[in-house]
């Protein structure tokens, strides 16, 4: 078993449910009475609770970020930077993973219950903005007797999360990580999530979103959603090495079965994703995409909006990353330093394109672990 | 910690709690020692991957960026000393780098090394060939200096842009001062320190 020979490995992990009662009521205007977050932790939270870390997920994620679920042969999606002796150090934090509401992996979402009628949410479950995520983490926190976490961290939309906590909650952290992120999502952003959104909700076994009720899946769509957001994470350079025009067959076949191996993969990969994750849930994580925009409550000036933060920041881009660009990034640096914060920015050379930001890049493990040990230093954890 | 001769008469030159912004901030020295001893608030531009991760461990503020696509990260008049050490010869355009300093910092403090040195005109002279010695120790077609000028063409350059030159230090190759340097200073200077302004 994997788990048991690697020695960086948080090992197995299970992940713990925490129950919420006291009503959260949305950005939206909406309510929801009681909830749950389904979580995972890894590391000792220190006597003084002054160690957590909090990672937050992007888009397609979860709380399951590093280690093993019993009999599972994969780690989690960041087991590369979380465990012992890792970028984020678990023999020095204790590390908090959660899945966000509106979820599909055991958090309250779409795919719950609904009290009031005793059938899955589906459709009717509240928009969240990443507000309510950040709200709600904060919950999650004030139960485990967190007050100040050392860093908030994340990717792509968790990087909004992160960038988000520096505002809402600024006196509740020390650091703010950011990577491969922006400060709002551009023309082109939402364009390509109303493209999803559309193959999903024009699928014949949508039903208005209440597609469980009707014991279906809109997995036609939620396929042709993922083929299309798949390849916005990836760069030309990154899909040319891997695939090239390589084909499945010698000769071409004059018909329209995927021949080259770049179709293969993309139907592969749509497959798998729409077996595994909830259209609704999709289609709430991209509004909660297009809605992030924390500088519209500051007249539109990102610098005045950051004004609010006291961590520090790290911001770090990817050179092909063509969903979320290094000029995306660096929109936040500018804000920040003309906020006058304390704010560190590496542009990675890579070609992985967005999918950058989970891959053990030596020069982007480098920066981010010689950051991570200057908030050890810093906070003398 | 001791600084580099030509970096301790720049902190010299830097007000205490002042805001800087240093171009090509190396491993973070200079930054370093005006954090520790001057309470300088401070930002530093950098370009390699290991000195960003030096400067990182120092607990700067580094940020990745090339010079050469000017300082569009700064606002107008947002930091009051901008310096760049050894870097003005090397970048695609001097004179348009230098007129961003001075739209950002109300001062700049640039060091850079003298085309004018007799040894480098010797150099040419006698041997008919583009001058190397240990500050320029590249090949013409391999050196990143690829804007060389003297002591002289650089007040040119101040003249013309109306910059006002408020302390120029001339040292040989192992930053000290000579009166023969002081009364001969583009024949016998091999890097200037220049503090300007608007």
């Amino acid at each position: 078993m994997p788990q048991s020979n690697s020695a960086n490995s948080v090992g197995v992990i299970t992940p713990q449910i925490a129950q919420f009662d006291e009503p959260l009521t949305l950005v939206s205007g909406k309510t929801l009475a009681s909830y749950e977050l389904i979580y995972e932790s890894y590391g000792e939270l220190n006597a003084d609770k002054s160690n957590a870390v909090l990672i937050c997920h992007a888009l397609s994620g979860h709380h399951h970020a590093a280690g093993f679920h019993e009999g599972d042969k994969r780690p989690g999606w960041w087991d590369a930077c979380i465990g012992p002796g890792k970028v984020i150090d678990t023999n020095k934090f204790f590390v908090l993973s959660v899945n966000n509401l509106g979820g599909c992996h055991g958090s309250t979402g779409p795919t719950t219950t609904n009290p009031e009628t005793g059938q899955p949410y589906g459709s009717d479950f509240p928009m969240v903005r990443v507000r309510d995520w950040v709200e709600s983490q904060a919950r999650l926190a004030d139960r485990l007797g967190i007050e100040k976490f050392a860093a908030v961290i994340g990717g792509s939309l968790g990087g909004m999360q992160a960038l988000r906590w520096s505002i809402q909650y600024p006196e509740r952290l020390h650091y703010s990580v950011v990577i491969a992120s922006a400060p709002k999502l551009s023309a082109q952003n939402i364009a390509f999530n109303e493209v999803a959104r559309n193959a999903i909700m024009k699928d014949p076994e949508f039903h208005d979103g209440h597609y469980m009720v009707k014991n279906a899946i809109p997995k036609t769509g939620l396929m042709t959603a993922r083929m299309l957001a798949h390849l916005t994470y990836l760069s030309d350079d990154a899909m040319g090495e891997k695939f090239g025009r390589d084909m499945k067959g010698d000769e071409v076949g004059y018909n329209y079965k995927p021949e080259f191996q770049v179709e293969s993969y993309l139907h592969y990969q749509g497959e798998k994703f729409s077996t595994t994750f909830d259209a609704n849930t999709y289609l709430l994580m991209t509004k909660a995409l297009d809605y992030f925009d924390p500088a519209q409550y500051y007249q539109h000036d990102l610098a005045k909006c950051l004004d609010e933060a006291t961590c520090k920041f790290l911001v770090v881009s990817f050179t092909t990353d063509w969903r979320f660009s290094p000029e995306r990034s660096e929109e936040i640096v500018d804000a920040l330093i003309e906020a006058d914060k304390d704010v560190t920015y590496a542009r990675i050379e890579s070609e992985k394109g967005h999918d950058a930001f989970l891959i053990p890049i030596p020069r982007y493990i480098n920066v981010f672990g010689a950051y991570m040990n200057r908030v050890v230093k810093d906070l003398k954890l | 910690m001791t600084l580099r001769s030509d970096l301790n008469i720049i902190q010299s030159w830097v007000s205490p709690e002042s805001q800087v912004l240093d171009l090509g901030c190396g491993q973070g020295d200079l930054l370093s020692f005006l954090k520790q001893h001057k309470k300088c608030k401070s930002y530093g531009l950098e370009i390699n991957p290991d000195s960003i991760v030096s400067c990182v461990e120092k607990g700067l503020n580094v940020i990745e960026h090339d010079l050469n696509d000017g300082l569009q990260h700064f606002k107008n008049g947002s930091v009051d000393t901008v310096i760049m050490t050894q870097a003005l010869q090397a970048v695609d355009r001097p004179d348009l780098l230098l007129e961003d300093m001075l739209r950002v910092g109300k001062e700049a403090i640039i060091t850079f090394p003298n085309f004018g040195y007799w040894r480098t005109r010797l150099f040419l002279m006698l041997k008919g060939k583009m001058p190397m010695s240990k500050t320029l120790p590249f090949n013409w077609y391999d050196t990143p200096n690829i804007h060389m000028c003297t002591f002289q063409d650089f007040e040119k350059l101040c003249r013309e842009k109306g910059l006002h030159i408020l302390d120029r230090t001339v040292v040989n190759k192992d930053h000290q001062e000579s009166l023969a340097i002081r009364t001969w200073p583009n024949l016998l200077g091999e890097i200037a320190i220049y503090r300007v302004s608007r």
